[in-house]
Protein backbone atom coordinates (compact mmCIF):
# COMPACT_ATOMS: atom_id res chain seq x y z
CA UNK A 1 0.00 0.00 0.00
CA UNK A 2 2.44 2.52 1.13
CA UNK A 3 4.99 2.02 -2.15
CA UNK A 4 3.53 4.75 -3.76
CA UNK A 5 5.53 8.32 -4.24
CA UNK A 6 4.09 11.36 -2.25
CA UNK A 7 4.11 14.49 -3.62
CA UNK A 8 6.26 17.39 -1.62
CA UNK A 9 3.50 19.20 0.37
CA UNK A 10 5.26 22.52 -0.34
CA UNK A 11 5.37 22.35 -4.24
CA UNK A 12 2.65 23.87 -5.99
CA UNK A 13 1.25 21.61 -9.26
CA UNK A 14 1.80 23.56 -12.04
CA UNK A 15 0.28 20.81 -14.87
CA UNK A 16 -0.10 16.83 -14.38
CA UNK A 17 -0.73 14.28 -17.06
CA UNK A 18 -2.64 10.82 -16.75
CA UNK A 19 -1.82 8.13 -18.47
CA UNK A 20 -3.76 5.17 -18.50
CA UNK A 21 -3.08 1.91 -21.01
CA UNK A 22 -5.85 -0.37 -19.01
CA UNK A 23 -8.51 -0.24 -17.00
CA UNK A 24 -10.96 -3.21 -16.74
CA UNK A 25 -13.68 -3.89 -13.94
CA UNK A 26 -13.07 -6.72 -12.08
CA UNK A 27 -15.31 -9.40 -13.17
CA UNK A 28 -15.50 -12.62 -11.98
CA UNK A 29 -16.83 -14.33 -15.06
CA UNK A 30 -13.59 -14.75 -17.30
CA UNK A 31 -15.77 -15.22 -20.39
CA UNK A 32 -16.91 -11.80 -20.63
CA UNK A 33 -13.42 -10.56 -21.26
CA UNK A 34 -13.35 -7.52 -23.19
CA UNK A 35 -16.85 -6.17 -22.40
CA UNK A 36 -15.68 -5.34 -19.17
CA UNK A 37 -12.38 -2.65 -20.22
CA UNK A 38 -13.40 0.68 -19.10
CA UNK A 39 -10.34 2.35 -20.35
CA UNK A 40 -7.82 1.68 -23.40
CA UNK A 41 -4.89 3.93 -24.22
CA UNK A 42 -6.51 7.09 -22.30
CA UNK A 43 -3.63 10.28 -22.11
CA UNK A 44 -4.51 13.64 -21.12
CA UNK A 45 -2.77 16.42 -19.74
CA UNK A 46 -4.47 19.03 -17.43
CA UNK A 47 -3.21 22.27 -16.62
CA UNK A 48 -2.56 24.98 -13.41
CA UNK A 49 -5.52 26.94 -13.14
CA UNK A 50 -7.97 24.68 -14.96
CA UNK A 51 -11.65 24.28 -14.34
CA UNK A 52 -11.90 20.82 -16.43
CA UNK A 53 -15.24 19.43 -16.75
CA UNK A 54 -15.49 15.57 -17.74
CA UNK A 55 -19.30 14.83 -19.85
CA UNK A 56 -20.31 11.79 -20.98
CA UNK A 57 -23.04 9.31 -20.72
CA UNK A 58 -23.95 7.46 -17.33
CA UNK A 59 -21.54 3.96 -17.08
CA UNK A 60 -18.88 5.44 -18.93
CA UNK A 61 -16.16 5.50 -16.32
CA UNK A 62 -16.18 9.54 -15.32
CA UNK A 63 -15.87 8.16 -11.64
CA UNK A 64 -13.42 5.73 -12.13
CA UNK A 65 -11.34 8.09 -13.72
CA UNK A 66 -11.87 10.12 -10.66
CA UNK A 67 -10.91 7.68 -8.19
CA UNK A 68 -7.95 6.58 -10.16
CA UNK A 69 -7.21 10.37 -10.07
CA UNK A 70 -7.10 10.61 -6.14
CA UNK A 71 -5.24 7.59 -5.46
CA UNK A 72 -8.60 5.55 -3.99
CA UNK A 73 -7.87 3.12 -6.91
CA UNK A 74 -5.36 1.75 -7.36
CA UNK A 75 -5.69 -1.07 -9.43
CA UNK A 76 -5.10 0.17 -13.02
CA UNK A 77 -2.05 -0.25 -15.62
CA UNK A 78 -0.49 3.05 -16.32
CA UNK A 79 0.53 6.23 -14.20
CA UNK A 80 -0.21 9.88 -13.44
CA UNK A 81 2.49 12.28 -13.79
CA UNK A 82 3.09 15.91 -11.71
CA UNK A 83 5.41 18.82 -12.08
CA UNK A 84 5.56 20.78 -9.41
CA UNK A 85 7.74 24.20 -9.63
CA UNK A 86 10.51 22.60 -7.70
CA UNK A 87 10.51 19.17 -9.81
CA UNK A 88 10.59 19.66 -13.54
CA UNK A 89 12.14 16.26 -14.55
CA UNK A 90 10.90 12.91 -13.31
CA UNK A 91 12.83 10.06 -13.78
CA UNK A 92 12.18 7.02 -14.59
CA UNK A 93 12.17 4.64 -11.46
CA UNK A 94 9.35 7.94 -10.18
CA UNK A 95 7.32 7.19 -13.12
CA UNK A 96 7.22 3.66 -12.78
CA UNK A 97 5.52 4.18 -9.45
CA UNK A 98 1.83 5.52 -8.31
CA UNK A 99 1.80 8.79 -7.80
CA UNK A 100 -0.47 10.11 -4.83
CA UNK A 101 -1.07 13.33 -4.57
CA UNK A 102 -0.66 14.69 -0.66
CA UNK A 103 -3.19 17.73 -1.71
CA UNK A 104 -5.81 16.49 -3.36
CA UNK A 105 -9.73 17.10 -2.42
CA UNK A 106 -13.00 15.24 -3.38
CA UNK A 107 -16.59 16.18 -3.41
CA UNK A 108 -18.44 12.99 -3.79
CA UNK A 109 -21.64 12.36 -5.53
CA UNK A 110 -23.18 11.49 -1.47
CA UNK A 111 -21.67 14.09 0.38
CA UNK A 112 -19.81 11.42 2.65
CA UNK A 113 -20.32 13.81 5.77
CA UNK A 114 -19.34 11.76 8.83
CA UNK A 115 -22.99 11.53 10.85
CA UNK A 116 -20.84 11.93 14.29
CA UNK A 117 -19.37 14.92 13.81
CA UNK A 118 -21.16 18.61 13.47
CA UNK A 119 -20.74 20.98 10.59
CA UNK A 120 -18.35 22.96 12.20
CA UNK A 121 -16.04 19.19 12.74
CA UNK A 122 -16.47 17.82 9.81
CA UNK A 123 -15.18 20.74 7.78
CA UNK A 124 -12.09 20.77 10.07
CA UNK A 125 -11.29 16.74 9.38
CA UNK A 126 -9.28 17.45 6.52
CA UNK A 127 -7.02 19.79 8.39
CA UNK A 128 -7.41 18.62 11.99
CA UNK A 129 -4.13 18.56 12.67
CA UNK A 130 -3.08 21.99 11.40
CA UNK A 131 -2.48 24.49 13.93
CA UNK A 132 -4.87 27.50 12.09
CA UNK A 133 -7.58 24.55 11.42
CA UNK A 134 -9.75 26.82 13.52
CA UNK A 135 -9.31 29.75 11.92
CA UNK A 136 -9.82 27.77 8.63
CA UNK A 137 -12.55 26.25 9.12
CA UNK A 138 -14.92 29.23 10.88
CA UNK A 139 -13.99 31.07 7.66
CA UNK A 140 -15.44 28.53 5.15
CA UNK A 141 -18.69 28.05 7.55
CA UNK A 142 -19.00 31.62 6.65
CA UNK A 143 -18.45 31.63 3.32
CA UNK A 144 -20.55 28.88 2.58
CA UNK A 145 -23.48 30.58 4.70
CA UNK A 146 -24.06 28.16 7.50
CA UNK A 147 -22.66 29.91 10.65
CA UNK A 148 -26.22 29.14 12.24
CA UNK A 149 -25.35 25.66 11.91
CA UNK A 150 -21.96 24.85 13.21
CA UNK A 151 -22.60 22.86 16.16
CA UNK A 152 -25.56 20.45 13.86
CA UNK A 153 -25.20 17.11 13.27
CA UNK A 154 -25.44 16.47 9.18
CA UNK A 155 -29.01 14.38 9.88
CA UNK A 156 -30.17 17.67 10.95
CA UNK A 157 -29.48 19.22 7.30
CA UNK A 158 -31.21 19.73 4.45
CA UNK A 159 -29.69 17.93 1.60
CA UNK A 160 -28.52 21.18 -0.07
CA UNK A 161 -26.89 22.36 3.32
CA UNK A 162 -25.25 19.24 3.44
CA UNK A 163 -23.93 19.99 -0.07
CA UNK A 164 -22.38 22.68 1.28
CA UNK A 165 -20.31 21.57 4.38
CA UNK A 166 -19.32 18.66 2.04
CA UNK A 167 -18.08 21.44 -0.57
CA UNK A 168 -16.69 23.63 2.48
CA UNK A 169 -14.66 20.15 3.83
CA UNK A 170 -13.40 20.03 0.27
CA UNK A 171 -11.89 23.50 -0.10
CA UNK A 172 -10.33 22.78 3.62
CA UNK A 173 -7.34 21.66 3.08
CA UNK A 174 -6.77 24.09 0.19
CA UNK A 175 -6.03 21.58 -2.39
CA UNK A 176 -3.68 21.71 -5.22
CA UNK A 177 -6.42 19.56 -7.19
CA UNK A 178 -10.08 19.12 -6.43
CA UNK A 179 -12.13 16.46 -7.88
CA UNK A 180 -16.20 16.84 -8.29
CA UNK A 181 -18.50 14.18 -9.04
CA UNK A 182 -21.82 15.38 -9.62
CA UNK A 183 -22.09 17.41 -6.74
CA UNK A 184 -25.30 18.72 -7.17
CA UNK A 185 -27.34 15.80 -8.15
CA UNK A 186 -30.87 15.59 -7.27
CA UNK A 187 -31.45 18.94 -5.85
CA UNK A 188 -33.82 21.47 -7.25
CA UNK A 189 -32.69 23.93 -9.58
CA UNK A 190 -32.77 26.99 -7.44
CA UNK A 191 -29.98 25.17 -4.99
CA UNK A 192 -28.11 23.74 -7.02
CA UNK A 193 -27.44 27.38 -8.91
CA UNK A 194 -26.55 28.90 -5.50
CA UNK A 195 -23.99 25.73 -5.15
CA UNK A 196 -22.74 26.65 -8.73
CA UNK A 197 -22.12 30.21 -7.76
CA UNK A 198 -20.95 29.30 -4.72
CA UNK A 199 -17.88 26.75 -6.40
CA UNK A 200 -17.14 29.43 -8.74
CA UNK A 201 -16.75 31.96 -5.59
CA UNK A 202 -14.76 29.36 -3.44
CA UNK A 203 -12.55 28.53 -6.33
CA UNK A 204 -11.74 32.13 -7.45
CA UNK A 205 -9.66 32.56 -4.51
CA UNK A 206 -6.65 29.71 -5.21
CA UNK A 207 -8.08 28.33 -8.86
CA UNK A 208 -6.97 24.38 -7.77
CA UNK A 209 -7.44 22.11 -10.97
CA UNK A 210 -10.74 21.15 -10.64
CA UNK A 211 -12.37 17.95 -12.34
CA UNK A 212 -15.65 18.04 -12.33
CA UNK A 213 -18.18 15.00 -13.53
CA UNK A 214 -21.59 16.04 -15.04
CA UNK A 215 -24.15 14.59 -17.38
CA UNK A 216 -25.58 18.19 -17.84
CA UNK A 217 -23.95 19.73 -20.68
CA UNK A 218 -25.61 23.04 -19.18
CA UNK A 219 -23.94 22.69 -15.78
CA UNK A 220 -20.51 21.67 -17.75
CA UNK A 221 -20.54 25.29 -20.00
CA UNK A 222 -21.68 27.50 -17.43
CA UNK A 223 -18.51 26.08 -14.91
CA UNK A 224 -16.02 24.59 -17.24
CA UNK A 225 -12.72 26.01 -18.91
CA UNK A 226 -12.73 22.84 -21.23
CA UNK A 227 -15.24 20.00 -21.33
CA UNK A 228 -14.08 16.90 -22.32
CA UNK A 229 -16.44 14.65 -23.78
CA UNK A 230 -16.02 10.95 -23.04
CA UNK A 231 -17.91 8.20 -25.39
CA UNK A 232 -19.56 5.30 -23.70
CA UNK A 233 -17.17 1.74 -22.65
CA UNK A 234 -14.03 1.54 -23.65
CA UNK A 235 -14.28 5.32 -22.63
CA UNK A 236 -11.91 7.52 -25.14
CA UNK A 237 -12.23 11.31 -25.61
CA UNK A 238 -14.37 11.98 -28.38
CA UNK A 239 -13.66 16.27 -27.86
CA UNK A 240 -11.42 18.04 -26.07
CA UNK A 241 -13.25 21.32 -26.08
CA UNK A 242 -11.85 24.95 -24.96
CA UNK A 243 -14.29 27.05 -23.49
CA UNK A 244 -13.92 30.72 -24.27
CA UNK A 245 -17.18 32.41 -22.53
CA UNK A 246 -16.44 35.33 -19.98
CA UNK A 247 -17.49 34.76 -16.39
CA UNK A 248 -20.35 34.50 -14.55
CA UNK A 249 -22.24 32.88 -17.37
CA UNK A 250 -25.52 33.33 -17.91
CA UNK A 251 -27.29 30.32 -19.26
CA UNK A 252 -29.90 32.34 -21.62
CA UNK A 253 -26.80 34.42 -23.28
CA UNK A 254 -26.99 34.35 -26.80
CA UNK A 255 -23.05 32.76 -27.11
CA UNK A 256 -24.21 30.21 -24.40
CA UNK A 257 -27.11 29.21 -26.23
CA UNK A 258 -25.23 29.35 -29.60
CA UNK A 259 -21.89 27.75 -28.22
CA UNK A 260 -24.44 24.99 -26.66
CA UNK A 261 -26.13 24.24 -30.00
CA UNK A 262 -22.81 23.34 -31.52
CA UNK A 263 -21.59 21.17 -28.91
CA UNK A 264 -24.59 19.05 -29.13
CA UNK A 265 -24.66 18.56 -32.53
CA UNK A 266 -21.27 17.74 -32.59
CA UNK A 267 -21.49 14.78 -30.22
CA UNK A 268 -24.79 13.73 -30.95
CA UNK A 269 -24.20 11.45 -33.45
CA UNK A 270 -21.89 9.84 -31.06
CA UNK A 271 -23.80 9.28 -28.51
CA UNK B 1 -54.42 16.29 39.22
CA UNK B 2 -55.00 16.02 35.36
CA UNK B 3 -51.24 17.69 34.55
CA UNK B 4 -50.12 15.05 37.61
CA UNK B 5 -51.38 12.54 35.82
CA UNK B 6 -50.35 13.51 31.98
CA UNK B 7 -46.91 13.90 33.39
CA UNK B 8 -44.56 10.14 32.74
CA UNK B 9 -42.78 9.84 35.51
CA UNK B 10 -46.09 10.39 38.04
CA UNK B 11 -47.52 7.20 35.63
CA UNK B 12 -44.91 5.28 35.84
CA UNK B 13 -44.66 6.20 39.96
CA UNK B 14 -48.77 5.35 40.12
CA UNK B 15 -48.16 1.98 38.39
CA UNK B 16 -45.55 0.76 40.94
CA UNK B 17 -46.83 1.94 43.71
CA UNK B 18 -50.14 0.15 42.18
CA UNK B 19 -48.04 -3.30 42.15
CA UNK B 20 -46.86 -3.13 46.02
CA UNK B 21 -50.24 -2.41 46.37
CA UNK B 22 -51.93 -5.76 44.69
CA UNK B 23 -48.85 -7.94 46.23
CA UNK B 24 -49.94 -6.74 49.74
CA UNK B 25 -53.67 -7.86 48.81
CA UNK B 26 -53.04 -11.00 47.06
CA UNK B 27 -50.40 -11.54 49.82
CA UNK B 28 -53.11 -11.11 52.11
CA UNK B 29 -55.51 -13.06 50.83
CA UNK B 30 -53.06 -16.54 50.10
CA UNK B 31 -52.23 -16.02 54.06
CA UNK B 32 -48.80 -17.90 53.93
CA UNK B 33 -45.26 -16.41 54.44
CA UNK B 34 -43.90 -19.36 52.39
CA UNK B 35 -45.69 -18.82 49.30
CA UNK B 36 -45.99 -14.90 49.18
CA UNK B 37 -44.87 -12.75 52.10
CA UNK B 38 -46.78 -9.56 52.57
CA UNK B 39 -44.11 -5.51 51.09
CA UNK B 40 -43.91 -5.17 54.70
CA UNK B 41 -42.23 -8.85 55.55
CA UNK B 42 -39.84 -7.57 52.32
CA UNK B 43 -39.01 -5.05 53.42
CA UNK B 44 -38.17 -5.81 57.14
CA UNK B 45 -36.14 -8.96 55.45
CA UNK B 46 -34.05 -6.36 53.35
CA UNK B 47 -33.23 -4.05 56.25
CA UNK B 48 -32.30 -7.39 58.12
CA UNK B 49 -29.77 -9.04 55.94
CA UNK B 50 -28.64 -5.77 54.77
CA UNK B 51 -27.63 -5.42 58.54
CA UNK B 52 -25.57 -8.71 58.29
CA UNK B 53 -23.82 -10.17 55.14
CA UNK B 54 -26.28 -8.66 52.36
CA UNK B 55 -23.82 -6.13 50.32
CA UNK B 56 -20.79 -8.77 50.70
CA UNK B 57 -22.61 -11.16 48.69
CA UNK B 58 -23.84 -8.67 46.02
CA UNK B 59 -20.62 -6.95 45.68
CA UNK B 60 -19.04 -10.66 45.17
CA UNK B 61 -21.89 -11.53 42.64
CA UNK B 62 -21.19 -8.06 40.58
CA UNK B 63 -17.63 -8.44 40.98
CA UNK B 64 -18.52 -11.52 39.29
CA UNK B 65 -21.08 -10.45 36.41
CA UNK B 66 -18.87 -7.55 35.66
CA UNK B 67 -15.40 -9.89 34.90
CA UNK B 68 -17.10 -11.61 32.96
CA UNK B 69 -19.17 -9.01 30.81
CA UNK B 70 -15.44 -7.44 30.29
CA UNK B 71 -13.99 -10.45 28.81
CA UNK B 72 -17.37 -11.35 27.06
CA UNK B 73 -17.60 -7.97 25.59
CA UNK B 74 -13.28 -7.69 24.48
CA UNK B 75 -13.29 -11.33 23.27
CA UNK B 76 -17.00 -11.19 21.16
CA UNK B 77 -15.95 -8.02 19.83
CA UNK B 78 -12.60 -8.99 18.60
CA UNK B 79 -13.87 -12.30 16.76
CA UNK B 80 -16.85 -10.09 15.93
CA UNK B 81 -15.05 -7.68 14.14
CA UNK B 82 -13.09 -9.96 12.83
CA UNK B 83 -14.98 -12.10 11.29
CA UNK B 84 -17.08 -9.03 10.07
CA UNK B 85 -13.73 -7.86 7.94
CA UNK B 86 -12.81 -10.88 6.62
CA UNK B 87 -15.00 -12.88 4.79
CA UNK B 88 -12.82 -15.84 4.58
CA UNK B 89 -12.64 -15.98 8.77
CA UNK B 90 -16.97 -15.64 8.39
CA UNK B 91 -17.11 -18.92 6.28
CA UNK B 92 -14.99 -20.98 8.33
CA UNK B 93 -16.48 -20.24 11.86
CA UNK B 94 -20.02 -19.47 11.27
CA UNK B 95 -20.53 -23.00 11.96
CA UNK B 96 -19.03 -22.67 14.87
CA UNK B 97 -21.08 -19.35 16.06
CA UNK B 98 -24.53 -20.92 15.45
CA UNK B 99 -23.06 -24.06 17.67
CA UNK B 100 -22.01 -21.85 20.38
CA UNK B 101 -24.94 -19.78 20.10
CA UNK B 102 -27.35 -22.86 20.73
CA UNK B 103 -25.70 -24.45 23.49
CA UNK B 104 -27.91 -24.01 26.70
CA UNK B 105 -26.19 -22.22 29.63
CA UNK B 106 -26.17 -24.33 32.11
CA UNK B 107 -24.39 -27.10 29.61
CA UNK B 108 -21.21 -24.72 28.99
CA UNK B 109 -21.50 -23.95 33.22
CA UNK B 110 -21.38 -27.71 34.38
CA UNK B 111 -18.79 -28.43 31.59
CA UNK B 112 -16.44 -25.31 33.18
CA UNK B 113 -16.95 -26.54 36.77
CA UNK B 114 -15.80 -30.15 35.44
CA UNK B 115 -13.04 -29.22 32.98
CA UNK B 116 -11.34 -26.65 35.46
CA UNK B 117 -12.99 -27.10 38.70
CA UNK B 118 -15.31 -25.44 41.33
CA UNK B 119 -13.50 -22.30 41.11
CA UNK B 120 -13.54 -18.64 40.31
CA UNK B 121 -12.00 -18.90 37.23
CA UNK B 122 -14.06 -21.64 35.87
CA UNK B 123 -17.37 -20.23 36.98
CA UNK B 124 -16.05 -16.73 35.30
CA UNK B 125 -15.24 -17.96 32.88
CA UNK B 126 -18.40 -20.25 31.90
CA UNK B 127 -20.56 -16.98 32.22
CA UNK B 128 -18.20 -15.33 29.50
CA UNK B 129 -18.39 -18.43 26.93
CA UNK B 130 -22.09 -18.02 27.25
CA UNK B 131 -22.16 -14.63 26.34
CA UNK B 132 -19.29 -14.04 23.99
CA UNK B 133 -21.06 -15.90 20.84
CA UNK B 134 -23.97 -13.05 20.81
CA UNK B 135 -21.53 -10.17 21.34
CA UNK B 136 -19.69 -11.52 18.19
CA UNK B 137 -22.62 -11.84 16.22
CA UNK B 138 -23.94 -8.37 16.90
CA UNK B 139 -20.34 -6.59 16.30
CA UNK B 140 -20.08 -8.80 12.87
CA UNK B 141 -23.38 -7.39 11.76
CA UNK B 142 -21.77 -3.90 12.97
CA UNK B 143 -18.84 -4.21 11.13
CA UNK B 144 -20.59 -5.70 7.71
CA UNK B 145 -22.66 -2.44 7.90
CA UNK B 146 -19.58 0.06 8.16
CA UNK B 147 -19.58 2.62 5.10
CA UNK B 148 -16.24 1.72 3.32
CA UNK B 149 -17.38 5.47 1.68
CA UNK B 150 -17.05 7.15 4.78
CA UNK B 151 -13.88 5.26 5.19
CA UNK B 152 -12.69 6.44 1.43
CA UNK B 153 -12.51 10.19 3.28
CA UNK B 154 -10.22 9.37 5.34
CA UNK B 155 -7.81 7.35 3.50
CA UNK B 156 -8.12 10.32 0.46
CA UNK B 157 -7.06 13.09 3.19
CA UNK B 158 -3.76 10.27 3.78
CA UNK B 159 -4.88 9.46 7.39
CA UNK B 160 -3.04 6.88 8.79
CA UNK B 161 -4.85 3.19 9.19
CA UNK B 162 -5.11 4.04 13.02
CA UNK B 163 -6.98 7.46 13.01
CA UNK B 164 -9.05 5.79 10.36
CA UNK B 165 -10.09 3.06 13.15
CA UNK B 166 -10.16 5.59 15.86
CA UNK B 167 -11.93 8.35 14.22
CA UNK B 168 -14.26 6.52 11.28
CA UNK B 169 -15.03 2.95 11.84
CA UNK B 170 -15.19 2.70 15.93
CA UNK B 171 -18.02 5.86 15.65
CA UNK B 172 -20.24 3.46 13.45
CA UNK B 173 -19.44 0.12 15.79
CA UNK B 174 -20.67 2.61 19.11
CA UNK B 175 -24.11 1.92 18.55
CA UNK B 176 -23.58 -2.10 17.81
CA UNK B 177 -21.18 -2.13 21.18
CA UNK B 178 -23.91 -0.54 23.29
CA UNK B 179 -26.74 -2.88 22.52
CA UNK B 180 -23.97 -6.01 23.20
CA UNK B 181 -23.25 -4.14 26.58
CA UNK B 182 -27.09 -3.96 27.06
CA UNK B 183 -28.78 -7.27 26.21
CA UNK B 184 -24.98 -8.34 27.92
CA UNK B 185 -26.16 -7.21 31.53
CA UNK B 186 -29.04 -8.54 31.26
CA UNK B 187 -28.39 -11.83 30.60
CA UNK B 188 -25.14 -12.26 32.17
CA UNK B 189 -26.12 -11.39 35.69
CA UNK B 190 -29.09 -14.31 35.92
CA UNK B 191 -26.62 -16.56 34.62
CA UNK B 192 -24.13 -15.91 37.25
CA UNK B 193 -26.63 -16.67 39.86
CA UNK B 194 -27.40 -20.15 38.40
CA UNK B 195 -23.10 -20.60 38.31
CA UNK B 196 -23.18 -19.37 42.08
CA UNK B 197 -26.06 -21.77 42.90
CA UNK B 198 -24.72 -24.91 41.40
CA UNK B 199 -20.49 -24.26 42.38
CA UNK B 200 -19.76 -21.14 44.77
CA UNK B 201 -20.19 -20.82 48.57
CA UNK B 202 -20.65 -16.86 48.57
CA UNK B 203 -22.65 -14.81 45.99
CA UNK B 204 -26.29 -13.80 45.83
CA UNK B 205 -26.88 -17.10 43.71
CA UNK B 206 -25.76 -19.23 46.71
CA UNK B 207 -27.70 -17.46 49.34
CA UNK B 208 -30.76 -17.81 47.15
CA UNK B 209 -30.07 -21.86 47.12
CA UNK B 210 -29.48 -21.60 50.82
CA UNK B 211 -32.67 -19.41 51.97
CA UNK B 212 -34.86 -22.10 49.08
CA UNK B 213 -33.42 -25.04 51.31
CA UNK B 214 -35.16 -23.17 54.41
CA UNK B 215 -38.56 -22.41 52.17
CA UNK B 216 -37.67 -18.62 53.10
CA UNK B 217 -39.25 -16.75 50.85
CA UNK B 218 -39.62 -13.89 52.45
CA UNK B 219 -35.00 -13.57 52.11
CA UNK B 220 -35.63 -14.48 48.82
CA UNK B 221 -37.71 -11.36 47.22
CA UNK B 222 -35.60 -9.88 49.89
CA UNK B 223 -32.16 -10.60 48.31
CA UNK B 224 -33.73 -10.66 44.42
CA UNK B 225 -35.43 -7.53 45.06
CA UNK B 226 -32.11 -5.60 46.39
CA UNK B 227 -30.33 -7.06 43.25
CA UNK B 228 -32.82 -6.40 40.58
CA UNK B 229 -32.99 -2.65 41.90
CA UNK B 230 -28.83 -2.45 41.98
CA UNK B 231 -28.76 -3.86 37.89
CA UNK B 232 -31.68 -1.51 36.68
CA UNK B 233 -30.01 1.40 38.24
CA UNK B 234 -27.01 0.79 36.34
CA UNK B 235 -28.59 0.38 33.71
CA UNK B 236 -30.13 3.85 34.40
CA UNK B 237 -27.40 6.11 35.46
CA UNK B 238 -24.39 4.12 33.24
CA UNK B 239 -25.31 2.72 30.48
CA UNK B 240 -28.67 4.70 29.50
CA UNK B 241 -26.57 8.06 29.75
CA UNK B 242 -23.28 6.71 28.08
CA UNK B 243 -25.68 5.88 24.98
CA UNK B 244 -27.18 9.01 24.67
CA UNK B 245 -23.82 10.63 24.57
CA UNK B 246 -22.35 8.38 21.94
CA UNK B 247 -25.46 8.70 19.56
CA UNK B 248 -26.96 12.35 19.96
CA UNK B 249 -25.96 12.28 16.25
CA UNK B 250 -28.25 10.57 15.10
CA UNK B 251 -32.09 11.81 14.67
Amino acid sequence: MKDELIMSPTGRINEFKIIINKKVFPLKNESKEGKNLIFKNLEFTIKKGQFLSLFGPSGCGKTTLLNIISGLDKDYDGYIQPWSKTSQKVNKQDISRKYSFSNISYMFQNPRLFPWLTTIENIKYPIKKQRNADKVANNLLKKVGLEKYKNQYPNRLSGGMQRRVAMARAFAPNPNILLLDEPFISLDKKISNSLRKLLIKLWKKNKPIIIFVTHDLDEAIELADRIFFLSSLPSKILLDYKINLGRPRNRNNKGFLSLKRLLSSATKNKY
Amino acid sequence: MNTLLNNGLFRRLVSIILLIFLWGIVSKIIGDKIILPSPSDVAESIRYHASEDLFEHIYITLLRVFTAFFLAMVIGSAIGIAMGRKKKLDDYFDGWLILALNVPALVTIILCFIWFGLNEVAAVLAVAINKIPTVTVILREGTKAIDERLVQVGKLYNKSRFEIIKDIIVPQLFPYFISAARSGLALIWKIVLVVELLGRSNGVGFKINEFFSMFDTTSILAYTLVFVLIIMSIEWLLVKPTEKKLTEWRL
